[in-house]
Formats: C-alpha cells, structure tokens, sequence
C-alpha cells in the first residue's frame, strides 16, 4: 500500500496572528514493505508530516494518497484509513486508559466492530508481537513499568493489524537496552508481516541500523533524501542543520582525515571493527605503518 | 470530523499586549477603577448619564489603542442576552402603546426602559473587557492578591487563592495541547468522539477523559515536588521579581475616574 505525497503544506492556524507553516511542499512516496527513517531537528516538522499520513491533520494544500486515493477527498472514510495506516504517537503511554492491558489493546479492534474471536486473536498476537507476557494481560496497564507501557501502547496500534505503522519517535526516554528491544521489535514486524514502517528519530545510529531510507527534514521541508549510507556520507550537511552521523561513521570519517584508507559508509561498531582489522591487516602484509 | 487541531487558538485571557499608559497602570488602579464603574453604571438612570460614561470608556479605548474589533468580540457571546432584555422590556412594560401586534404590545416607557437595561449591558461589558484586554492575567492576579491582602485577618487566603489562579492559568493551555493529543491519539485507534446517542458519547469520552485525568494528576504531583524542592512554602515573607508600584498616573486616574464616575453615579 504506496503512500504519495505531493506538495503537502501545512500551516497552523491559518489566517490568524498565530499562523505558522510547520511544513512546506513535501513531496514523498513510501513503497511497501520499506523502512523510512524521518530525521530532523526540534521543530522541523516531522510530527506534522506523519499525522498526514492516516488523515488526523488535514492539509493546507497538497495531497495525500494512500493505495492511490487521496484520503482528504469528500466520501473517503477516514476510519478505514486509520486502520490501514497506524500511527502510534510520541510518549503513546499516555493514552492508555483501560482497566486492563488487555482491554486497552482490544480498543481499537473493537472500534473496528471485529468479532470477539478475531479480537482476541489479534490481541494475542500483538501483545506477542511486542513481547508482553500475557500473564500481565489482566493487570493494569497503569501498573506496568514505563517500557512496558510503551510497548502496551504499541501493541493497542498493531492490534488494528495496519499495513503501514507510524512510529513517532519510538524510542525516546527508553533506556539502551529497551531502545535495542523496540528497534528488534519493529524490524521483526517489519520481516514477518511485511509492514511498511515509518518512524521518527533524533538517534542516527538507530536510524542508520534498522531504515531502508532517510528523509532529513529542516524548517519544514525535506533537505535530503537516501539510503543512510549516502546520507550519512555527507557529514557536513547533516552538522550544518544541527544534525550528526553515527559516531562510527564519524569515526571513520576522523581516520581517513588522517589517512587512513577505511570506508567512510560505516555505521555499527562491528562494521567499524572489521573495517579497521581489514586495514591494518594489509598493512602488516604490506609493513607500512609499524607505529600504529 | 473534530477540528482537533483548533484547539490552541482559544486566547486564554483576552491580553493584548501593548505600552499604552491604561497598559502600564498598576493592575490595583485598574480593578479598583473598574470595580467602581461597575456599580456605578447600575446607579445612572438616564440616557445623559450613559453618554457620559460611554463618552469615558471611549476615551480609555482610545487610550489603549486596543482595535474596536476586540471589543466587540467580547459582546458577541452575550448579543442574544441583550437582545432579549431589550425585546422584553419593550413589551411587557406598561404605558403609552405606540405599536401593537396581537396580545404584544410595545410601549414607549418600555422602549425607553430596555435601551437603558441593554446599554447599561453593553457598557458593562465593554468597560470590563477593557481590563483583562490591557492586563495580563498574571499582573491580574498579582493585583487581585495585593488588593485581597488586608482580608487574610478575616481569614481570606489572599496568596494561596492568587496562586492558585497563577498555576489554574498556567495549565489551562498545557491541558489543551494535552487533549489535542490524546484525541488524536484515540482517533488514530478508530475511536469516535462525535456520533451516537447521549450515553454513547458520553463513553466515548472515557478514553480521553482518564489520560487526561491521570496526566493533570501526574503534573500536579511534579509541581508540588517542584515547588517544594525549591523551597516554596506560601506566601509568608515571600517578596516579587515584580514589584507592584503605584506612579503618579495611578494616583490621577484612580482619583479622577473615582470623582467622575461617583458624580455620575449620583448626579446622572
Ligand atoms: N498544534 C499545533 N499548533 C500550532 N503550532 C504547532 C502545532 N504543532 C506543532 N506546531 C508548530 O509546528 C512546527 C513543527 O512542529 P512538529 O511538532 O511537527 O515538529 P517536530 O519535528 O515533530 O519536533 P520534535 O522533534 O520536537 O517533536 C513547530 O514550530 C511547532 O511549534
Ligand atoms: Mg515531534
């Protein structure tokens, strides 16, 4: 399911002392089954483009498509829509509000108007999905830890079994170990249902490690677009807009600086590692360079 | 659809900043003033009388280079209510009949009466709006607070209830954004906040009410902790970054607005 956006402006409060264009003559497509990445500083926009995705912001001009029909249309069932494409909000714990987990994540299934069989099975499998033992089902979910929360949250959004998930910054304010578990999460999805997935990150090396494709939005428009490999590749940009590259990345751009012939593609330390041994091991064949 | 998005517009207070000298007045001079035109615009009886005191807020309007379309605004919401009083009082007040139309009779001491209830209305209003729209509402309690103080031996909590205004004032947007959110949130799940009968939309608010609910509470926890971190313990003893001070000009509007609008009030 192609999602096309064509020259999408969005301006708050249009026409008063307030009005303000949060984004400006986005022009996107996703593709099925893609991982795209959307990057940016603080402001730039991206919570604002992906609530155009399923239809919650209506846009100012431009359009939006979902499977090849422009959501904003008259007699386009926003609902539906919503089903296909879920978005899963920053900080999602926030809108848990069921006295059990498992009623929470039965909510939207049961907007849908499913059966109570398909509702349970679908609960079950998104609750698997995020790796929450059922044996919490039955709890509230005001009880669980902050991850678990999350990952409740989450689950209430894959429970409606989209295929397109939107992730606004999934990630934040978890600690390392429950970023590392929600990125596996999201590319296990990925893998195994054939979502197409979209998420938002201020983290590179998490962008660089799990998206197919970056989009770097600054001030509301897209600035740069392309496989994180190429992106990352210029450095320079990324930091003019208040934006890094992985810190392996930056190492190996700091080596070849001093001479160094390693890759400057590299985005996990493993990769990193190996690039560095390649290196050094022609060099000991080679018998330059004995100080290092 | 709900028009989620609109709810940041909602202009809490009605402030328009500005560096007029009705802008710069102490906030004390301003309540105390419009306290006093208040009640005395229910004392004035005649239609001189109002001229007059229309004539005086005018001026201050004028002063505060506040556009007249801001005033008007602050009317459109009563408009029907000062419809109303004229219409009823032109009718169902006895007298000389000048028009008549089945049982509805209108009569010239009706006319007369309900141009003044609904001119006294319209002054009313105007001459209040004036207030919060060249006082901002923090100045507006720092006022209120100071005014209120001599009551704390009658035992009025004059800085816990500004406080309280302060803090109220404080979250009102922050709750918004907070519910613009969580619709949101719930509408990204299929929920339906608009149709069905009473009782269904009635639940249909759970699922933005209790967030709403367990964040204003969360958020109340944090402040309390905040402010006792930082040593807040009421306003005992407690001095401002922002000194209230009375200026000249405070003396003169306060004693010539007082000596007018009195002489209006009795005389008028
Ligand atoms: N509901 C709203 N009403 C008015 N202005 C808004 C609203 N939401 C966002 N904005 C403004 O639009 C711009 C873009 O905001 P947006 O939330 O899309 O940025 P973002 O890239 O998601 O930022 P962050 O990384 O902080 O989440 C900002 O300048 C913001 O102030
Ligand atoms: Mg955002």
């Amino acid at each position: 399911m192609p999602i096309e956006i064509k020259d999408l402006t969005h301006i708050y409060n249009p026409g008063t002392p307030l009005a303000r264009t949060a984004i400006r003559n986005i022009n996107l497509t996703i593709e099925d089954g893609e991982i795209v990445a959307i990057i940016g500083h603080t402001g730039s926009g991206k919570s604002t483009l992906v609530q155009h995705l399923n239809g919650l912001l209506k846009p100012t001009s431009g359009t939006v498509k979902v499977d090849g029909v422009d959501i904003n249309q008259k007699g386009v069932d926003l609902r539906t829509i919503r089903w296909k494409v879920g978005l899963v909000f920053q900080y999602p714990e926030h809108q848990l509000f069921e006295e059990t987990v498992w009623d929470d994540v039965a909510f939207g299934p049961r907007n849908m108007r499913l059966s109570d069989e398909e509702v349970r099975a679908r609960v079950e499998r998104a609750l698997a999905a995020v790796d929450i033992d059922p044996a919490l089902a039955n709890r509230s979910p005001f009880e669980l830890s902050g991850g678990e929360k999350r990952r409740v949250a989450i689950a209430g959004v894959l429970a409606m079994e989209p295929s397109v998930l939107v992730l606004d910054e999934p990630t934040a304010g978890l600690d390392p170990r429950g970023r590392q578990d929600m990125l596996r999460q999201i590319q296990r999805l990925q893998e195994e249902r054939h979502l197409t997935v979209v998420f938002v990150s201020h983290n590179m090396a998490e962008v660089g490690a799990l998206a197919d494709r970056l989009v770097v939005m600054e001030r509301g428009e897209i600035v740069m677009e392309g496989p994180p490999k190429a992106v990352f590749a210029e450095r320079d940009r990324l930091e003019a807009i208040g934006l890094g590259v992985p810190e392996m990345t930056a190492l190996m751009a700091k080596l070849r600086e001093m001479g160094w012939d390693v890759p400057v593609s590299v985005l996990t330390v493993d990769e990193a590692e190996k690039a560095i041994m390649a290196v050094l091991r022609r060099e000991a064949r080679v018998g330059t360079r004995g100080d290092l | 659809m709900v028009p989620v998005a609109t709810f940041r517009n909602i202009a809490i207070g009605q402030y328009i900043p500005g560096e007029s000298m009705l802008h710069r007045l102490d906030p004390r001079t301003k309540i105390a003033v419009t306290l006093l035109l208040v009640v005395g615009l229910f004392f004035i009886d005649s239609y001189l009388g109002y001229g007059l005191a229309a004539l005086y807020i005018a001026l201050a309007v004028l002063n505060s280079g506040i556009p007249a379309r801001f005033l008007f605004r602050g009317l459109k919401p009563v408009i029907i209510i000062i419809l109303l009083t004229f219409a009823l009082n032109s009718f169902l007040t006895e007298g000389e009949i000048i028009w008549q139309w089945g049982f509805l009779s209108l009569t010239k001491e009706g006319l007369y009466k309900g141009g003044l209830l609904a001119v006294r209305l319209i002054l009313l209003i105007v001459g209040t709006s004036i207030l919060t729209l060249t006082t901002s509402p923090l100045a507006l309690t720092d006022g209120l607070e100071s005014l209120l103080r001599p009551g704390r031996r009658v035992g009025i909590p004059a800085h816990e209830l500004a406080m309280m205004m302060t803090i109220a004032l404080r979250f009102i947007p922050t709750l918004l954004e907070e519910t613009e959110k969580i619709m949101k949130a719930q509408m990204a799940r299929g929920a339906d906040f608009e149709s069905g009968n009473l009782l269904q939309r009635a639940k249909s608010l759970l699922p933005l009410l209790v967030p709403l609910f367990v964040s204003a509470f969360r958020r109340a926890d944090e402040l309390a902790i905040a402010m006792e971190a930082r040593c807040y313990r009421g306003g005992e003893g407690r001095t401002k970054l922002k000194q209230l001070a009375f200026r000249p000009a405070d003396f003169f509007v306060l004693a010539g607005s007082g000596v007018f609008i009195v002489w209006l009030a009795l005389v008028a």
